[in-house]
């Protein structure tokens, strides 16, 4: 099980009303209906991964995040959640308002530009990072708003949103301490669960 | 059987279910006895849990899938979506699929003799509405012993009728698939079933409906009112690319008098003709007008959310993206109801050419989407038998 699933299980609450913005394949949804018997649905633009939600039992509707969610009334979901796509947004800030009106509450998480290899490859290289996470070149990267953790809690704060848990995703355990210490340095991945104030 | 393709139901043979019991109308008229043609594929498991119920469209009937003789060439309508591996698969599901009553193939409509004045019906055979249907779809599933559908699909007006299932009859109903279909129709939509409707009005030999007492036929406009139909039914591209400017006859050089006829024009002509002797213009009017009257929230307070908070399955829907007729944005009307009811639906748009017509056509992504959707369906059957089987022997 990747570790992120894992953790924003721990923040989703038994039977609670879920939807998930670009769901992929499902794999989320499907832990928080085994783990929480959450009424789930996702969000997918994605032709393959859509017939492989539904291969999964998942319930999943075909929609273009980018084309906006005016269709969903305000607080109609207990959670919205959104893994590693925010970045991929036109809009990020739009899109977490949004997530904030639909939702109750939500979960986003993004690769944080911040992390200690992407700053290294930038001042060594001097060309963009290209890892086995994020894999593109800057012309075809789908990922075109990276912040770092420093940066998403900035708009946090200017948003008046409020963080109710999070936790940094890191690829060892050496440096978990660091991660702890050191947040925008050395996590991967941030994992937010946020409300409004 | 070895003489069918494969992935094939092979011979199927029609049934015939009389039903003595008068049939209230929600026009208010009394129906006072009626009977149903249908065909079922593949067999029905011991606690007949495994039902699929098929519901047809405009000019559909209960020939969905296989072959009524070793000559026939053309198989059902929905054969490439009903059979052995196939989407809807017989090797799981016992499929039922009915001629709609009002129909001209078999069940009760303006052929049949009124027995009250001794004469067919023609006419003065009654309107029907999509709830019409499904009351006499649900007493032919009492007769076969299905108290809960696994599924219900349908495209176009087979879909009305598979919501209309879904939200009066939650209990009756596990899975809700509703093809290149609407929560109703549009003003555009009617339109083209109205002048359809005229066409075959006009016609001199129509004598009001009651052209069997007159030994006649209005094929010439009933042929009007399918070219019509066909029209609507594809897309300007896939058309473009099927028969573009093509001629079929005579040529437009200097000087070339002969005539002239594009290929599309034969096309539409060929069609018409052929379905002019193969369908009842009566039983074209009727369907037509169940089409236009279906509201699947008339009696919700005109919401569709309230309606669909009746129901209590699962749905998949499904458009395509060349589809006019029933166009995506109809699709996603039903989905967007559906959610804001909290109902467990799927939705995919998928990539045609094919206009409407493509719920009969064979396409990879449909096939995926509805196959995986079917293939939960049917474990979700075998391993509640399997529990029903094993819980058996502890009750002694």
């Amino acid at each position: 099980m990747r570790i992120d699933l894992g953790i924003i299980s721990s923040y989703v609450k038994a039977n609670q009303d879920v939807l998930d913005l670009g769901c992929g394949d499902g794999a989320l949804l499907s832990l928080l209906r085994d783990q929480k018997s959450i009424n789930g649905v996702g969000l997918e633009n994605d032709h393959e991964k859509i017939t492989e939600c539904i291969e999964k039992n998942i319930a999943v509707v075909e929609h273009d995040l980018n084309k906006g969610l005016q269709q969903f009334d305000s607080n109609s979901y207990d959670v919205v959640i959104m893994t590693l796509a925010l970045q991929a947004m036109q809009r990020p800030d739009h899109v977490l308002d949004e997530m904030l009106r639909i939702g109750n509450e939500c979960i986003v998480t993004f690769p944080n530009f911040g992390h200690w290899r992407a700053r290294l490859h930038l001042m060594f290289y001097g060309k963009m990072p290209v890892s086995d996470l994020l894999p593109y070149q800057w012309y075809d990267t789908p990922n075109i708003h990276f912040c770092t953790v420093k940066d998403f809690e900035k708009l946090c704060a200017e948003k008046n949103i409020f963080i109710i848990h999070k936790d940094m995703v890191y690829e060892n355990k050496c440096t978990s301490f660091l991660c702890k210490s050191y947040p925008n340095l050395f996590s991967e991945t941030a994992i937010y669960h946020l409300t409004r104030n | 059987m070895d003489e069918f393709p494969q992935g094939s139901v092979g011979l199927v043979q029609p049934k015939t279910q009389h039903f003595p019991t008068p049939l209230l109308l929600a026009n208010g008229r009394v129906l006072p006895d009626y009977q149903l043609i249908y065909e079922t594929y593949g067999e029905l498991n011991a606690n007949k849990s495994n039902a699929v119920l098929i519901c047809h469209a405009l000019s559909g009937d209960h020939h969905a899938a296989g072959f009524h003789s070793s000559e026939d060439k053309q198989p059902g309508w929905w054969n490439n979506y009903v059979g052995p591996g196939k989407a809807i698969n017989t090797d799981d599901f016992f499929v039922v699929s009915i001629n709609n009553l009002g129909g001209c193939n078999g069940s009760t409509g303006p052929l049949t003799l009124n027995k009250e004045t001794g004469r067919p019906w023609g006419a003065d055979f009654p309107t029907l509405r999509v709830r019409d249907w499904v009351e006499s779809q649900k007493h032919l599933a009492d007769l076969l012993g299905i108290k809960r559908w696994a599924a219900i699909a349908g495209g176009s007006l087979g879909g009305m009728q598979a919501m209309r299932w879904a939200i009066e009859y939650p209990e009756r109903v596990g899975h809700c698939i509703t093809i290149a279909s609407a929560l109703k129709l549009t003003a555009q939509n009617i339109a083209f079933n109205e002048t359809a409707r005229q066409a075959i009005m006009a016609d001199p030999e129509f004598f009001n409906g009651n052209y069997n007492e007159h030994g006649t036929i209005p094929k010439h406009g009933l042929a009007v009112a399918r070219m019509i139909g066909h029209i609507t039914y594809l897309s300007g591209d896939g058309m473009g690319e099927k028969f573009g400017r093509e001629l079929r006859s005579g040529s437009f050089s200097l000087g070339c008098n002969d005539p002239l006829e594009f290929e599309i024009e034969s096309y539409l002509r060929y069609q018409g003709a052929k379905f002019s002797t193969q369908f009842d213009a009566n039983t074209y009017i009727l369907m037509t007008r169940a089409l236009d009257y279906f509201d699947l929230a008339r009696e919700y307070k005109d919401n569709a959310i309230d309606a669909f908070n009746h129901a209590t399955c699962k749905f998949l829907v499904i458009s395509f993206t060349t589809d006019w007729r029933f166009s995506p944005k109809r699709s996603k009307e039903i989905v967007q109801a559906l959610l804001h009811a909290k109902k467990s639906v799927s939705y995919a748009e998928i990539e045609s050419s094919y206009g409407h017509d493509a719920f009969l056509v064979p396409n990879k992504r449909y096939n995926d989407v509805f196959s995986s959707f079917m293939k939960n369906i049917a474990a979700d059957i075998k391993s509640l038998s399997n529990k029903s089987f094993s819980s058996e022997p502890g009750e002694f």
